[in-house]
């Protein structure tokens, strides 16, 4: 468990973290989520009593960090892979980090083991690559067996297999019942592994709901219809009282859950419909709607953000740079 | 009187039921909480040191310059005829101590800067959330490792320069120059390291650090050098007396100048700053951001 109350940092007038105030539990992956420059990595280095937070406060278990006398077996961190002495082999960085907690030697070798580094444990962390220096940066967080783990963006430099393994290593980390903490800025990947999301902008507090709340709030659903009658489709459309959005290539959108009264309207009039699929907007979607304001390093548009279809998945600012 | 128990191999297996105290629900690890103290930072921090490149080559270059260094400047001598008219023959260590401390500056510094400059410093302060028994702890085991190392290295070439030149009239040193030429001066040294160890937690860049110790070392005497106006004859004669060279050939007795430090007074002076620069720095690591 990790709270905060009104954590605040600021850094000369710019506000960094502005009056955080959440909790992320055990038992489940707690997704933390924001654009770039938004606060995350402050708030984490705040939770771990690297930066002094300006006002406000963090415990973990209901203590300050600081007063934790063997924090790794409370608390595992990854901030970035690269958060280590590259002339020191992987074992001797496990190795300094364990003696310091009084962790057992034998942790090293088994945390080695699970992330998949024995093989290189004698050679040194600077000849890694940056998914392997990743790994070890995990294993540094497992080795004191901690109940509360935190990931700084830890799918950044995996490949697919590491991807893959690292979802599933966050799910049956909370499933034993820890608490999992998990930054990242890629809302897919999100989708994948947290069930519970806080998502910050600007240092603020945006959202703090569970995963399938969210996307209901903060997304539309529309339904997606293609047909060679367009023009007679519309006009049917039209009497019914049902606005219709042309989204380009025959393509035509309604907003609303109305497959059914508009699957039932083109029946009755014996239109030939290709395509009546309710859609929900991409958690991208969602994530870009509300952060649209809070976007710390803005790519110039106009135009008011356009909540765009999700034909694909995309990298999320992918597609606002369209509109 | 209960049944007798079967005896409990303790100290192999851990209580693992013996676990976390307050219940904040969640999962309970097997590994034992421990209360950690100053001998864990201690065991970290001498794995550390001991499993970087850099020790090997700084202590390495360092012996290898005290040692030859001595040795050529005795073995020059002893050859010449020159009659040494009772000098000490420990001062023929000074040279590659002086040239050597370079070495162990430039070790000082790394120990705590090259974790700045490789990211290392989050990892260890998470680990360790205590930031003064961090320095400590890589002060205590620096400060060992320069030492140990220093003597053996100074008290080598102290002992080949005494039988190598007993023949061109150097004196027997006495028991307390053998004192200073060896214990004083190396504990000197390993305090000189130490300083740079603390500016390199201050400064928190190794390029910066090493700059700013080597020019501590050697601006004073190069700048005494050059000043020759009359008027700052006072300044020029305490830039000589108190420069870092100077003060370590006061082990030697053959200092520059006749007045300014003598006997063991350059360690007090060193240790008085050590001990101020180390407050300073815990002071600074406990209010900036790591």
């Amino acid at each position: 468990m990790i709270e905060l109350s009104g954590l605040t940092k600021r850094y000369g007038d710019k506000v960094a973290v502005n009056n955080l105030t959440f909790a992320v539990r055990p038992g489940i992956v707690t997704g933390f989520l924001g654009p770039n420059g938004a606060g995350k990595s402050t708030t984490m280095r705040m939770m771990l009593g690297l930066d002094r937070p300006t006002a406000g406060d963090v415990r973990i278990d209901g203590q300050h960090y600081d007063q934790l006398k063997d924090p790794l077996k409370f608390i595992g961190a990854l901030l970035d892979a690269k958060a280590m002495h590259g002339g020191r082999s992987a074992f001797n960085h496990l190795l300094c980090l364990a003696q310091s907690n009084g962790i057992p030697n034998s942790r090293v070798h088994e945390v080695l083991d699970t992330v998949g580094l024995t093989s290189v444990a004698k050679k040194k962390a600077k000849g890694f690559s940056l998914g392997m220096g990743q790994r070890l940066g995990i294993a540094g967080a497992l080795l004191g067996d901690p109940r509360i783990l935190m990931f700084d963006e830890p799918v950044n430099g995996l490949d697919p297999e590491g991807i893959h393994w690292i979802r599933n290593l966050m799910k049956s980390l909370a499933a034993q019942g820890r608490t999992v903490f998990v930054s990242s800025h890629l809302m897919s990947e999100m989708a994948l592994t947290a069930d519970h999301l806080v998502v910050i902008g600007q240092g603020r507090l945006l959202a703090d709901t569970s995963m399938a709340d969210f996307i209901q709030q903060n997304s539309r659903s529309y339904v997606r219809i293609r047909t060679p009658q367009r023009e007679r489709l519309l006009d049917v459309l039209h009497q019914a009282g049902i606005t219709v959005v042309e989204s380009g290539s025959g393509v035509l959108e309604v907003d609303g859950g109305k497959s059914e009264q508009i699957g039932e309207l083109a029946a009755s009039h014996q239109l030939v419909l290709h395509e009546l699929s309710p859609q929900q907007a991409s958690l991208e979607e969602a994530f870009m709607q509300l952060t649209a304001e809070s976007v710390e390093y803005h790519a110039h548009s106009d135009a008011p953000l356009p909540v765009a279809p999700a034909e694909q998945q995309q990298g999320w600012g992918d597609g606002w740079k369209k509109g | 009187m209960s049944t007798p128990q079967p005896p409990m191999p303790q100290a192999a297996v851990p209580n693992w039921q013996a676990a976390p105290g307050p219940s904040y629900g969640g999962y309970t690890s097997p590994i034992p909480v421990v209360r950690t103290h100053l001998g864990h930072a201690l065991a970290s921090e001498w794995t550390k040191i001991k499993s970087v490149r850099s020790t090997i080559w700084t202590l390495g270059v360092f012996v290898v310059l005290v040692v030859g260094i001595g040795l050529l400047a005795a073995v020059v001598v002893s050859n010449s005829s020159s009659e040494l008219h009772g000098e000490n023959p420990l001062s023929y260590g000074f040279f590659g101590l002086l040239l050597g401390s370079m070495c162990i500056i430039t070790l000082g510094v790394l120990t705590t800067a090259s974790e700045y400059g490789t990211g290392m410093i989050r990892t260890t302060m998470t680990a360790c959330p205590s930031r003064g028994r961090v320095l400590a702890a890589k002060s205590i085991v620096f400060f060992g490792v320069a030492f140990v190392v220093t003597l053996v290295a100074a008290g080598f070439i102290a002992f080949v320069d005494a039988s190598l030149l007993e023949n061109n009239g150097a004196k027997d040193p006495s028991a307390g120059e053998w004192l200073k030429g060896t214990v004083g001066v190396s504990l000197y040294i390993a305090l000189l390291g130490l300083l740079s160890l603390i500016v390199g937690s201050i400064i928190r860049h190794s390029a910066g650090a090493i700059t700013v110790m080597i020019g501590a070392v050697l601006a004073p005497l190069v700048i005494a050098l050059f000043m020759f106006s009359q008027s700052l004859e006072d300044v020029r004669q305490k830039l000589f007396e108190y420069s870092i060279p100077n003060q370590m050939s006061v082990f030697y007795s053959n200092s520059l100048t006749e007045s300014g430090p003598s006997g063991w007074d350059p360690l007090w002076i060193i240790a008085s700053v050590t001990a101020v620069a180390f407050a300073g720095a815990v002071a600074l690591l406990e209010q900036r951001d790591v």
